[in-house]
């Protein structure tokens, strides 16, 4: 008994190399809880300027329905918001059911042939392409060849956002639906579009749902894609066919410029783009998460 | 016929035959709805699976007359003179890529330690508020990113870290380069910092679902035989892991590369080569926000568009490796299981 004491083995809390491991472990695990501290820093830190410089804009009311004014004037946003709500609600209505369909085709119907997995495989990809390239791909393809920038370019370019998002959750939430739903229909003598169009949709719902909210919060402050194809445009316009106001382009022209006044609409448009991301992005969370 | 028989023999005793005929109608025109539907969909997931190329092709054509008179010197020629129609893409390919290469170097270790703590360190009740505070700076717009960076981030950064920068690393010997010149606030390293908190979220989403697929028995193996938590990650978690998350630092990368608000403000938009993070430079994203829709001329268009062109092979080939790693992992997982 006594020869252990006096002999302490390896295999001892006071030893070197395990005081060592263990700081390490501890100072390791410390930067770990900084690290996620430097994230959230950021984070509050943004925010935080963006309620303090965007919300006296935002309370004033003549943002909401005056137009932007040129430099030196008083105005507000409303071609801008209006503008964009346009083009994001057109991008969407063309985008949703492109990419559902799609996804539909890729859970129910293709699900490992060439054509199903070679979709899944490039729809990732186009997933996180840059933005900007789908408003050249815009550019040359429709802009170029009507001879003019106009809102249904912008949607279109939003709308080419949309698909890759809805076509991604579309797919995964389809295939979470327990096959025995399809068999089950199926027994009834259900034929296969009904079956899809009516018990899968329905079972997945939420989940595509909130796939198309998610697709919505992106193209909201999606600014590099209506560069080349909506423009902008300083008065309100019910066209589609012309140049439109947009939130986003408004921004990046008015932070950019000299003005002071511009500046302090650019930072009203940028707290309300961001609120409605936010607020569109809990919500699908949420929803999503009433589901599991 | 059959049905009439049924009707006929069995009509009182058995109701639900009765019902039969009705319920065998969209047997009958199913096929043809079938069909149809099967196509619909097939069409459109196959004009998802053409937009890709779609986009190669346009953007080919659209730069035919730059491809055509530089050839490949396109690509190492510095000059960009829209007034003498001298165009090369030199700067903004090396300003592309040496802020993603900030933002990586900064981005990548910051990521692994949020997720890290999210997966190891944090309580249960903290996960999921922490985990989507993280994953909403992935929803703030990149535009609100550049506006915080040009008016809030650059001149603090300008006035106290610059300065510090330059005194310090300024002055190591050639290693010094790259932090010399004078603090004006926007540049390259800049573009880099804003960029790196930009792809956080998405390298540590990666990162973190990878780490969960961890089989727990393997971590349960080391913690039994007296290993810390941090060399269970280091020797467990992350080996097991490598290639998601060399998938993810490529999905963040290919994120970044393509990035183009927040670099646009920040980044100086000067054509000019400079060794100095310090300086100001061009991103070919960055290029394309500020000229696209001022250029004059077929010359200067093509050669934008060859930069979008340029720009859509090094993110299209960074993001197809991305989720080839990240396809491999899953495969394995699969064969392990």
């Amino acid at each position: 008994m006594s020869a252990v004491l006096q002999n302490p083995s390896v295999i001892h809390a006071g030893n070197r190399i395990y005081r060592f491991r263990k700081f390490v472990n501890f100072a390791l695990l410390a930067v770990s809880s900084l690290a996620l501290a430097y994230g959230l820093f950021w984070l509050i830190w943004i925010l935080g300027v963006l309620l303090y410089e965007g919300g006296t804009a935002l309370a004033r009311a003549t943002l909401y329905y005056q137009m932007t004014p040129p430099p030196g004037a008083d105005g507000g946003l409303a071609n801008a918001i209006g503008g964009s709500l346009v083009m994001v609600a057109v991008g969407t209505f063309i985008g949703t059911p492109v990419g559902i369909l799609a996804g539909t085709y890729l859970a129910e119907f293709g699900r490992n042939g060439w054509l199903a997995g070679a979709t899944r495989f490039l729809n990732d990809v186009l997933l996180s392409a840059p933005s900007i390239v789908i408003g050249l791909f815009v550019y040359s393809v429709y802009v170029a060849k009507v001879g003019h920038f106009s809102a249904w370019a912008g949607a279109l370019a939003l709308a080419l956002l949309v698909i890759p998002v809805v076509v991604r959750t579309t797919d995964d939430m389809l295939k979470l639906v327990p096959n025995t739903l399809r068999e089950a229909a199926m027994a009834l003598g259900c034929p296969v579009w009904k079956m899809v169009t009516m018990i899968t949709y329905r079972a997945a719902r939420t989940g595509i749902l909130t796939g198309i909210l998610l697709a919505v919060a992106r193209i909201s402050g999606e600014t590099a894609p209506l560069l080349f194809t909506a423009l902008n445009n300083q008065f309100w316009s019910n066209n589609l066919n012309a140049p439109m106001a947009n939130l986003p382009v408004v921004i990046f022209q008015f932070a950019m410029s000299p003005y002071e006044d511009w500046h302090r609409l650019a930072w009203g448009g940028a707290a309300l783009i961001t609120l409605a991301v936010l607020v569109l992005n809990i919500l699908a969370r949420a929803l999503f998460r009433k589901t599991d | 016929m059959r049905a009439a028989t049924l009707n006929g023999s069995d009509a009182g005793i058995s109701p639900t035959v009765t019902s039969d005929p009705q319920g065998a109608r969209p047997a009958h025109s199913a096929p043809w709805m079938d069909t149809a539907f099967a196509w619909l969909t097939r069409f459109f997931a196959f004009l998802v699976f053409s937009l890709l190329l779609a986009i190669l092709v346009s953007l080919v054509v659209g730069s035919q007359l730059t491809l055509q008179k530089y050839g490949f010197s396109f690509i190492w020629s510095a000059e960009w003179d829209p007034v003498q129609e001298q165009f090369g893409a030199l700067v903004p390919i090396y300003g592309t890529l040496v802020t993603s290469l900030v933002a990586m170097l900064i981005g990548v270790p910051v990521s692994f330690g949020i997720a890290l703590f999210l997966t190891e360190l944090s309580p249960a009740w903290l996960k999921r508020p922490l985990g989507t505070a993280i994953e909403l700076l992935a929803a703030i717009p990149s535009i609100i990113y550049g506006m915080w960076g040009l008016f809030v981030f650059v001149p603090l950064f300008q006035t106290h870290i610059q300065p510090l920068i330059i005194k310090t690393l300024g002055n190591v010997s050639y290693a010094g380069v790259l932090f010399a010149g004078p603090p004006i606030g926007i540049g390259m390293l800049t573009a880099g910092i804003v960029l790196s908190i930009m792809v956080i979220p998405f390298i540590t989403a990666v990162m973190r679902d990878v780490f969960e697929i961890v089989p727990p028995m393997l971590k349960e193996s080391a913690y039994g035989l007296g290993a810390t938590t941090w060399e269970v990650v280091w020797r467990v978690v992350l080996p097991y892991t490598k290639v998601g998350v060399i998938g993810g630092i490529m999905l963040g990368l290919g994120r970044a590369l393509g990035e183009t608000m927040a670099v646009t403000f920040v980044i100086g938009n000067a054509n000019r080569l400079a060794m100095s993070l310090m300086a100001p430079g061009n991103s070919i994203a960055s290029a394309l926000a500020n000229e696209f829709t001022e250029a004059v001329g077929d010359l200067y268009f093509s050669a934008l568009i060859e930069l979008g062109l340029i720009l859509f092979l090094i993110t299209t080939i960074v993001l197809a490796l991305a989720k080839l790693l990240l396809l491999r992992l899953g495969r394995s997982e699969g064969s392990r299981a």
